[in-house]
């Protein structure tokens, strides 16, 4: 796991996605800073970190789509797979690069909250809150974004199938809430919703069933990968 | 050492690779021969545990692929039939990948100088994989597959893409490998098989057409019967000349090369040495023998050979039956 863990690591930087990644989620989170904190001379950080769940949706695709589609076209997994490493190891090593890059992504927020610490009182309770948000629901979407790589050797495809499956897990909440006639299906609806739990954590509310809901999303997606993974195998 | 009992892989209704079973002692040097398609690589494969198996066993050194995949892979270094390369890495960050990926307990560093040694490819160590030539790409592969010095090395043709002095050193390299390591190595060319390897297995249509040594197979399709003559003299002439001497199968003119030689195809009943009868004719006629050599014989010949051999037999025990 280790040694993948290194390579992936070294791949992203040596092919510029993490580059691209950290400069435009970094930039877009920097325009909505300016734009609701220095500007509105405001202190609380929620609306960035809101729009971080927003651009996760599209760019945790970017770097998690050659992750395993580029191993099946270059031939490379062939091997990763006659290697004496589990498939679990092989599947976490790549999982773990992606997330270290993606907590680089995130981790601008304490930048924020420390300029804006010169000018106010900045509630850093509820900026370690939003920061465990955004990094359990990048966990989550990054193993969907690395099942979906695992299914195509096309990393647009890869791209593509990601952001339509976590835009998917998006869009259940204004399906669920046109659905006030059947109120069990909206509740399961809400229930799933990664949005309404991500929005609790910016509201500073630490709901430990959700922490519980990402970290199970995340470990059975990594799963359904090692099994794309047996299921080709045993083909 | 490796045992195969009953290998069986069917893709769909295909059967890519029908019940096979052979072993490999160590310090043999084992060739897979076949066309393309014939299994070898499926077989490959299934050895070294990227695919598994429909039906059957393969023991690494003891140790089952499936059962215990981590263990025996440890055992192999595998060459695949495309080396697994990332472009984007030096061969010597690649190496160092691999070392660790192999979890290698050796000293790094005095380990990836000899792996680089025996494969030549120190000069290109600070190069990006995919700035090299296929050559050295196969070089690379193979020093891949060196690393950990695993006790058995599964190499998929690994002298495709070389140029000539390299694919003997390459063989050297794989010759003197097999002094102390197991190596299965797959070709489609003969005499690459003929020059490395103890032992040879043909496949053909997933199942195994014969299994024997190098020396006995290269006899079993001894070449004297069939030889080509370039000779002067009218053709017609020739020809019937030829058709005189005794157990002619086939006799064809097949190409004008000089101005009035032709050269001649023949092909005797097996076994039979008319080289001798030839030179008689020629001799009588007062024509002059240009050329006279055996006919090589191809993979395809020894195919046909091989697998119309079993149609024969075949069709003799059914006729004893009747």
């Amino acid at each position: 796991m280790g040694a993948i863990y290194r390579r992936e690591i070294g791949a992203f930087f040596s092919s510029s996605i993490a580059y691209v990644f950290l400069a435009v989620f970094d930039i877009i989170c920097g325009f909505f800073f300016t734009m609701d904190n220095l500007a509105a001379s405001s202190v609380n950080l929620a609306g960035v970190f809101s729009t971080m769940f927003i651009i996760s949706i599209f760019l945790i695709p970017i770097l998690t789509m050659r992750l395993f589609s580029e191993e099946k076209k270059q031939k490379t997994e062939q091997g990763l797979l006659t290697a004496p490493v589990s498939l679990t190891g092989i599947v976490l090593g790549k999982y773990f690069a992606a997330l270290t890059i993606f907590l680089i992504a995130v981790s601008i927020g304490f930048l924020y909250g420390v300029i804006l610490s010169i000018f106010g009182t900045v509630a850093w309770m509820t900026l370690f809150s939003n920061f465990l948000a955004i990094v359990l629901v990048g966990g989550a979407f990054i193993a969907v974004g690395l099942f979906v790589s695992s299914l195509t050797e096309n990393q647009i495809a890869a791209a593509v199938g990601g952001m339509v499956c976590l835009l998917l897990f998006f869009l259940i909440d204004l399906l669920a809430a046109r659905l006030n006639n059947i109120t069990w299906l909206q509740n399961l609806l809400y229930d799933l919703s990664f949005y309404t739990r991500y929005y609790e954590f910016t509201c500073g509310i630490f709901n430990l069933s959700s922490v519980l809901f990402f970290i199970s999303v995340a470990v059975l997606f990594n799963f359904f990968t090692v099994r794309v993974f047996e299921k080709r195998r045993w083909s | 050492m490796i045992e195969v009992r009953n290998l069986t892989k069917h893709y769909g209704d295909k059967k890519a690779v029908n019940d096979i079973s052979f072993t490999v002692n160590d310090g043999e040097i084992l060739g897979f021969l076949g066309p393309n398609g014939a299994g070898k690589s499926t077989t490959m494969n299934m050895l070294t545990g990227y695919i598994s198996s429909t039906s059957g066993q393969a023991l690494i050194n003891g140790v089952d692929i499936l059962e215990d995949p981590i263990k025996a892979k440890s055992y192999i270094g595998y060459l695949p039939e495309i080396p697994p390369l990332y472009l984007d890495m030096t061969v010597h960050s690649y190496l160092n990948f691999v070392f660790d990926l192999k979890k290698c307990r050796l000293p790094r560093r005095s380990h990836m100088k000899d792996v680089m040694t025996l494969c030549k490819i120190q000069d290109v160590e600070n190069r990006l994989i995919k700035n090299l030539s296929k050559g050295y790409k196969q070089r690379v592969g193979l020093a891949q597959a060196l690393i950990n010095n695993p006790p058995v090395l599964i190499l998929d043709e690994p002298t495709v893409g070389l140029d000539p002095k390299q694919i003997i050193e390459i063989r050297t390299l794989i010759k003197r490998l097999g002094k102390n390591h197991t190596v299965i190595l797959s070709s489609h060319i003969l005499s690459e098989i003929q020059a490395v390897c103890d032992r040879v297995i043909i496949i053909n249509h997933g199942v195994i057409a014969a299994d024997d040594t190098a020396s006995n197979l290269s006899n079993q399709v001894a070449t004297d019967h069939r030889i080509m003559v370039r000779m002067d003299g009218e053709k017609a002439a020739v020809l019937q000349a030829i058709r005189t001497i005794e157990g002619i199968q086939y006799v064809r003119a097949d190409m004008e090369r000089e101005k009035g030689i032709w050269e001649y195809e023949i092909e005797a009943l097996p076994n039979q040495d008319i080289r001798y009868e030839i030179n008689r004719i020629a001799r009588e006629n007062h024509w002059n023998i240009l050329l006279l050599k055996t006919m090589e014989m191809t993979l395809e010949d020894i195919f046909l050979k091989i697998t119309m051999g079993e149609q024969v037999q075949m069709n003799q025990d059914k006729g004893g039956n009747a």
